[in-house]
Formats: structure tokens, sequence, C-alpha cells
């Protein structure tokens, strides 16, 4: 892959950054050395993750939110992410419907991304496509989730501040005292607040949230009501966002996150090396020996997988930087 | 890293037509073969068209019309993508397509129409067999 592409990208070039992008997606190996190159530019856009169960309104609340901070100057990255047919490993990825008309604005860069086979709500690609909006310069970056039932936070990972969409009529108290997604919300939003029971919601979470008795963090969320079509509600909810960075700034929360992320991604990238470079230094016969030997219970998996991975560390010691 | 290209697909409707049962089943009909389809919704105009197909980075586009504005907005989408230097972007249509309009749109860059009753087998057929995805990061990708 050519420094060429990394210039561009740096520059701001749309097709450079989506060429990166969909070669970090397929997995194409010159895709690694193009996410090296911009690393060092990385580190410097806020991320906001947008999470909640479908349908209540994540892509549209986006798209309130990308109106929101052009108005504030800043230009914006969208990441959003929608399932991947479990059947067919195709995928329709429909969140741009609600953003669209933000594809004449330069300054508003949305890509789509599909689970394929993740779960926890996010793309394996999708910090890497973060990465690159980031070394684009976008200042604020929205990463939508697909939709999420109860546990699924990986998103707080990747974000600086999350916000959980609820909408009234989804179930009552103790569904949301259940629902580890909850617990990673450092803001709730109350979408369709126009629906019976919004207020009755507001006040169930705020009881739950002063039955949690200290939060580790000193941060109590806020819950802000929103009519996401109408665009109401949405000063507001940037307002908060504003407020939550401003708090993990003077709190250092925001540095902790951060190095907490960095740590999860080299935890990840050792991870997928070691698979990476195991699945080339596999013998199939060997393999196929050991398997045999397992069904025949000559051995177990826990020591068939230790002879595989000093083996293969043997084999492919010499290529070992092709797949890091 | 372990490679898994996936066919990427844009599916739009351009200009003034509100009639998408027809390419919503073509959508569903990408899905089905494995592909990836991002559909962009009604009411799209050329620049938005493209500028959609290139941050996603699409192999192909492919524009439906009923409202009879085919030769315009289909041979503006194709032009506009050209001018920002996406032309290896394939483009694809189909509607209320006349027979007459169709070499027309063919010379303007337009590779395949796609007409009422046309199975969807024969689509996602031609589509694996035209459409074939840039090693993007090579030098020869743009």
């Amino acid at each position: 892959m050519s420094m060429e592409i990394t210039g561009k990208i740096l520059e701001g070039n749309v097709r450079a950054a989506a060429r990166l992008m969909r070669g970090i997606e397929d997995g194409a190996p010159n895709a690694v050395e193009g996410l090296k190159s911009i690393y060092p530019h990385t580190g410097r856009a806020y991320i906001v993750g947008v999470t909640g169960a479908p349908g209540v309104g994540k892509s549209t609340l986006v798209d309130t939110l990308i109106t929101a901070f052009r108005q504030e100057n800043m230009t914006v990255g969208v990441v959003a992410i929608d399932p991947t047919s479990p059947f067919t490993g195709g995928a329709i990825l429909g969140d741009r419907i609600r953003m669209q008309k933000h594809s004449a604005d330069q300054g508003v860069f949305i890509r789509s991304l599909a689970a394929r086979g993740w779960t926890g709500g996010l793309s394996k690609a999708a910090i890497s496509m973060i990465h690159v909006m980031d070394a684009m310069s976008k200042d604020i970056i929205f990463v939508e989730t697909v939709g999420t039932g109860q546990a699924e936070i990986d998103v707080t990972q990747v974000a600086d501040t999350s916000i959980v969409i609820l909408t009234p009529g989804m179930g009552d108290a103790i569904q949301m005292m259940k629902a580890g997604i909850l617990e990673a919300a450092d803001i709730f939003v109350i979408n369709k607040a126009d629906r019976d029971g919004a207020n009755n919601l507001k006040m169930e979470l705020q009881v739950m949230l002063e039955m949690k008795a200290n939060l580790p963090s000193g941060w109590r969320p806020g819950i802000v009501l929103t009519e996401a079509i109408y665009d109401k509600g949405t000063g507001e909810l940037v307002e908060e966002i504003f407020r939550h960075r401003q708090f993990l700034i003077s709190s250092g929360g925001l540095e902790a996150r951060r190095k907490q992320r960095a740590k999860l991604e080299l935890i990840e990238a050792i991870e997928s090396s070691i698979k990476n470079y195991i699945d080339a230094g596999v013998d199939k016969d060997y393999l196929e020996k050991l398997i045999d030997d397992l069904v025949q219970r000559k051995t177990n998996p826990h020591s068939a997988a230790l002879q595989i991975i000093n083996q293969s560390i043997k084999r492919v010691k010499p290529l070992l930087h092709n797949y890091i | 890293m372990n490679s898994e290209t996936k066919l990427r697909v844009l599916i739009a409707k351009p200009g003034l037509d509100g009639h998408d049962r027809g390419v919503k089943v073509v959508a569903r009909g990408y899905r089905e073969a494995g592909f990836e389809v991002i559909y962009t919704g009604l009411h799209q105009t050329p620049e938005q068209i493209v500028n959609a197909a290139i941050q996603e980075d699409v192999d192909l586009v492919g524009l439906s019309c009923l409202s009879g504005a085919h030769t315009y907005l289909f041979t503006e989408v194709v032009k506009q993508l050209r001018e920002k230097g996406a032309d290896d972007i394939t483009v694809v249509g189909g509607g209320i397509i006349p027979e007459e309009d169709i070499p027309k749109l063919k010379q303007a860059g337009i590779k395949a129409i796609f007409l009422p009753g046309t199975p969807l087998d024969e689509i996602i057929k031609w589509t694996i067999e035209n459409v074939k995805p840039v090693d993007r990061l090579s030098p020869s990708g743009k």
C-alpha cells in the first residue's frame, strides 16, 4: 500500500479514506499498513456511541445531531452498523436513509457497516473505521450500533460518551434493572417522547439511578426527552454531550477511557495476529491427524492446541512481521 | 489477515418517484445472494447518490426510476461518478424504461437495464459475472 493514500486521507480525501475502509473490512493484508501509518494522526476526534433497541430512532436521532454539530462548525463522521444475515452473509444497510440529506455536505462522512457475525452491536472493523475518520480530521464521530437488546455494550469500549435510547412502552422497571445496557449509558434519551408513558419512564429511570448508591465515576447520567423526527430536544441533548465531555476532561475520565481503549485494541491486535499466524502455519495433514486423535481420545483439545501453537511458531517465525 | 471480500451494492431511487416496491425486492434479492446492500431511500439527487456511492466505496450502483426521467437521472449519475474519478463503479438501472431508450442509456455508460419482469436470478447472475471487486489499495486502484 502506497504512502500516497495516507497523505490523501490526512488531507480529508473521501475516496482514499473509503478505499482504506473497504480494505480494512475485507481484511486486505495491505490495509494494515494503511492503519499503521494513519495511527499517529488519530486520537483527536470526540467519539459518541449511540445504541438502543431496533426502531427506537437511532438513525433519526443521529441525523438531527449531525445537523446540530454542523451548526457548531464541527465536521462529522458517522459509522452506522446494521446486522448481517446469519444465513446468507448478506446485509441490508439502511441507516443512511434517515441521514441522506447530509450526503451533499462535504463536512459529513457516513459509512455503513455490516456486523459480519460480530455480536455486541459493533463490527470488528468499527474501531478501525473510527481511526480513518479521525485521521481525516473529523471533529466528532458518531457510532450507531446494531439495534441492541440487553447486553450489547461493546460501544462503550470505543466511545467517549455513550448514549442509550429508550422509548415508552418497552417494558417495566425490572426490564431496566436487569439490562446491562443501562449501566453503559452516560446519557439517556427517551425518544418518541410524545407517546404515552414518557414521563413515567423518566421517573423510573431516575429512581433506578438513585438506587445506584455510589456512581463509580461520579457522573450522574442525564435524561433527555426527544422527538427526533420533529427535531425536538436536540439542543438539550447536544448540551448534555458537551457537559459530559467537560466532566470527562476535568475529572481525568477521558484519559482513563482512552487508555482502557488503547489496551483493548492492543490485546485484540495480539489475539488476531496470533490467530492469523497460526492459520497460516498449520499444516492441514497435521491438523487432520490431531483431530482424529481427539476423536479417538488419544489426546485432548488443550494439549493439542498447545502442540499446534508451538509447531506454528517454529514454522512461521521468519514471516512474523507479515501478520502484525 | 484473512480476506473476505464481499460485493457492496448501493440501491437508490433518484428523482421524484415514490414507487419503491420493486427496488426493495431487488435489494432483498442481493442480500439473499450474500451481498451487502446500502439502501438510500426515496427522492435522491444524483449528487447525493454519487457521494454516498463514493463514501461507501461500493462496487455497483443500482438505480430505479419509474417516473420517466431515467435518461437525465441515470446519465447524470454516471457523469458525476466520472467527474469524481469513480468511474470504476458499475452503474445499472431498472424501472419503466421504453425499449428505444436502452441503447442511449448504454451508450451513456449504464452497463445494464433490467425491465419489469426480469427474474431476480438474472440480475444476480449478471452482477456476479460482470462486477468484480478491484484491489482498492494497489497502485492501479484509484
